[in-house]
């Protein structure tokens, strides 16, 4: 397989996964600004640093707003993490790596871009953004079931699953990274309202408000919440279940080309991390420094991976 | 029901004096009378969704607006039977024989020349002869791996080649995408009539520039298609191809020459390839033997090719078959090489850098098409009976700048096919572009080709840039 092509992959699926996870933030954002009384904004902003976008939405619009907001998470193509930036752009590197993909996986991709482009022309209302964010879920899901259903496992499929659990593990820890103070013990008072919502805020932004119910048995801890989404290999979105889908899809690399690169040996090092870690053990070192080191080892792996499999020139 | 006017100006493919149908169109002929129009219709739509999900788009230079177009699609098939077809294809591959025996000739000994046949400074001042290609022997001995013969018809028996498409004729996507649409919409009608198959066509190209790979090629025959990239407005055929090829579409900077060899770079170092399907133009190949500015090619690539390391289809110079004016000595060309009279018929044609010639077409300027010498795609272009008054003007004054660059030719009566418009049946001018693939050992034609159709009433430009559109073309089974 082409270098190139391998990184359109890695990109196609990254840029894929981010359209996801900007509606679940969106979704989360617009559900505390229906629950809450005070009607304060400020939910928002904490949406937009987890995209790491929040200084472009400063510069372009200098106050924060909810329906700004939300227009510039879901259209605004100034912003590369708009759900239409996203979208556009996996369609982009899908048509790069078109030869690499199957004609399903092209076409769910194709007309998940032609249906959300013309969603997204213009502002969506308040009233049917519920129903909008739907219908973003539904495409993203077409696009994976097409591409489970129809690609051969090989090369090919282990750099789109790279790519997706790379954002994945990403978009996970910047969660955690903005909201992390919520779930340090000296702050959050058990049971007081603002401390449930946003922890709710948390696990909705994962998809794992009624997973984390069903696990705990309705015991919510902030404790539990962070071990949750750090340590649980049976959550989909945690650290642990991310980096444990991106040191399988290396290991089949390693095995198929039969070479072990640099980024094999730093995949290695992040899982021993999670397997041997501990949330005591997390909170005892500081909840921040470890979100903020796991943030830079995946973008270090991330570059690894694309020297080691030639991406570029 | 046609309206037919009682002496038809044009030849209308599917109905003869009266509507009735003519033999190679009845069986659909009786098919289309059974359907309701409003389901045609709204078929016509899904097809429309069907093109733009699967991608099949174009990109437009100079449109920022649009920067993905749809070549519209008609569901009406053109139909030739394939008594008709056997002829054609006599003639087609006599005329690519001929075409392929010219290149040699003219980067050997110049034969041609020699015997005063076809004139020196046609070949002398051309830009598509490449002297780098003097003497150098492509493997296999093959110049055009893959041609589109240009043909247009006036008459029951009446085809004449409009022109020849030696360097990287497009078009063989929609081919195959018209045929899978329509097989898709119209499961039924396959059934009922039987028509040569085009699908394994890709199969065929693969196969083809396998078989003219360089001698010392690595076990597994490497094939690749290199395109200019993803902002090139055919950029959607060669992810096409290649993907139906399963061979690596690569960009010039993908590539780099290692040991001798041409090599991509892949996720596992860098692989050779031993063939190369281009699609991008001689000049844009390699920036150290063309165009410096080339950021689109391979440099080096051309030293490769001539110490015969690689195969590059089509070969770099192959352009001067293609010339306009060369056209005009086609049929003597045809003669030179095959020891036979030609079997296709040119259209005649006035080259303008004669005296003589350049008189008669000033004179007749409003009956006549003029061509540029070197243009392609329908760009300027003038069609004298459909130009106005200030047109014919303008473009006289540009012919009588540069005669040399002009040819002129009758406007021809191009057969008519019908499509499918709001009020049903209307006849439209065609014309049919079939895909030759040649190797060292034979030469295989593709049953049909692409059919291109001009889709304003009375227009006889069928040119995608232009506003033509497409239909799927039937060769049925003999």
């Amino acid at each position: 397989m082409l270098g190139k092509t391998a990184g359109g992959l890695f990109w196609m699926f990254r840029y894929l996964e981010r359209s996801e996870n900007t509606a679940r933030l969106i979704e989360a954002g617009f559900r505390i600004a229906l629950t809450r009384a005070d009607g304060d904004d400020d939910e928002w902003t904490s949406v937009l640093q987890t995209a790491a976008v929040a200084h472009l939405y400063f510069e372009k619009h200098g106050q924060i707003e909810a329906a700004r907001a939300i227009d510039f998470m879901l259209r605004d193509m100034s912003n590369p993490s708009s759900v239409l930036s996203a979208i556009s752009a996996a369609r982009q590197n899908a048509r790069l790596v078109r030869t690499a993909i199957t004609r399903e996986v092209w076409e769910a991709v194709n007309d998940t871009y032609m249906v959300l482009k013309q969603t997204l022309a213009r502002p969506v209302s308040a009233r049917d953004l519920p129903e909008v964010l739907a219908l973003i879920r539904q495409q993203s899901a077409l696009v994976r079931g097409a591409m489970h259903g129809t690609m051969l496992r090989n090369d090919i499929f282990d750099f789109c699953r790279l790519g997706t659990f790379l954002e994945r593990a990403d978009n996970t820890a910047r969660i955690l990274d903005v909201k992390y103070y919520v779930l340090l013990p000296s702050i959050s008072q058990i049971g007081s309202s603002l401390d449930n919502v946003q922890w709710e805020t948390i696990l909705r932004s994962v998809a794992g408000m009624r997973a984390y119910r069903w696990i705990t048995q309705g015991e919510t801890s902030p404790i539990g919440i962070a071990d949750f989404l750090i340590f649980d290999t049976r959550m989909p979105r945690s650290l642990a279940f991310s980096v444990g889908k991106i040191a399988t899809n290396l290991a089949y690399l390693e095995q198929a080309y039969g070479t072990r690169h640099p980024c094999h040996e730093a995949i290695d090092g992040l899982s021993a991390r999670l397997r041997h870690g501990t949330i005591d053990r997390v909170f005892e070192d500081g909840l921040h420094e470890f979100i903020t080191d796991f943030l830079s080892d995946v973008a270090k792996l991330g570059h690894q991976i694309e020297t080691d499999y030639r991406f570029l020139g | 029901m046609v309206a037919m006017s009682d002496t038809p100006l044009f030849f209308d493919e599917m109905h003869q004096g009266g509507g009735d149908p003519r033999a190679p169109y009845a069986g659909y002929d009786g098919w289309f009378r059974s359907e309701d129009l409003r389901d045609l219709r709204k078929k016509s739509a899904d097809a429309e969704r069907f093109f733009r999900r699967t991608g099949i788009t174009f990109n437009v230079y100079g449109q920022a607006e649009a920067d993905e177009r749809l070549i519209p699609f008609d569901l009406v098939p053109r139909i030739i039977s394939g008594r008709e077809w056997s002829r054609l294809t006599r003639g087609i591959e006599q005329r690519v024989r001929a075409i392929n025996a010219f290149l040699h000739d003219i980067y050997h000994r110049q034969e041609i020349l020699r015997a005063g046949r076809v004139p020196v400074e046609l070949i002398a001042k051309n830009d598509a002869f490449l002297p780098q290609m003097i003497g150098m022997a492509p493997p296999g001995g093959v110049y055009t791996h893959i041609v589109g013969v240009d043909l247009v018809r006036t008459g029951e028996d009446e085809f004449y080649v409009l022109e020849d498409n030696a360097r990287t004729p497009s078009g063989v996507s929609y081919m195959l995408e018209n045929r899978e649409t329509m097989l898709q919409m119209f499961p039924e009608l396959f059934t009922r009539i039987k028509v040569q198959p085009v699908q394994d066509y890709p199969v065929n190209l693969h196969r083809s520039l396998a078989a003219s790979a360089p001698r010392d090629c690595s076990p597994y025959c490497t094939v690749a298609v290199l395109t200019p990239g993803i902002h090139n407005s055919a950029y959607f055929e060669h992810a096409f191809l290649a993907d139906q090829m399963g061979v690596e579409l690569v960009e010039g900077h993908d590539i780099r020459i290692i040991g001798g060899k041409v090599q991509m770079r892949t996720t596992q170092g860098y692989k050779p390839i031993d063939v190369l399907y281009r699609r991008v133009d001689d000049d844009f190949l390699d920036p150290l033997n063309f165009r410096p500015d080339s950021l689109l090619g391979v440099p080096g690539v051309m030293d490769v090719y001539r110490a015969g390391g690689i195969t590059i289809a089509n070969a770099p110079g192959t352009g001067i078959a293609d010339d306009k004016a060369i056209y005009s000595y086609m049929p003597d060309i045809v003669e030179f090489y095959t020891g036979e009279k030609a079997i296709l018929q040119n259209v005649p044609t006035w080259r303008c850098s004669e005296a003589d010639a350049l008189a008669y077409v000033l004179d007749h300027l409003s009956e006549l098409v003029v061509k540029e010498v070197h243009g392609s795609g329908g760009y300027g272009m003038l069609v004298g009976p459909a130009a106005s008054k200030k047109e014919l003007a303008a473009f006289r004054a540009k012919l009588t700048a540069k005669p040399a660059n002009y040819i002129a030719q009758p406007t021809l009566a191009l057969s008519t096919v019908p499509i499918l418009t709001q009020a049903g049946l209307a006849p439209r001018h065609v014309d049919l572009r079939p895909f030759v693939l040649v190797s060292p050992d034979k030469i295989t034609i593709t049953p049909g080709g692409l059919t291109r159709v001009a889709l304003k009433k009375g227009s006889l430009v069928v040119n995608s840039s232009q506003g033509g559109g497409t239909k799927d073309t039937w060769v049925l089974e003999e």
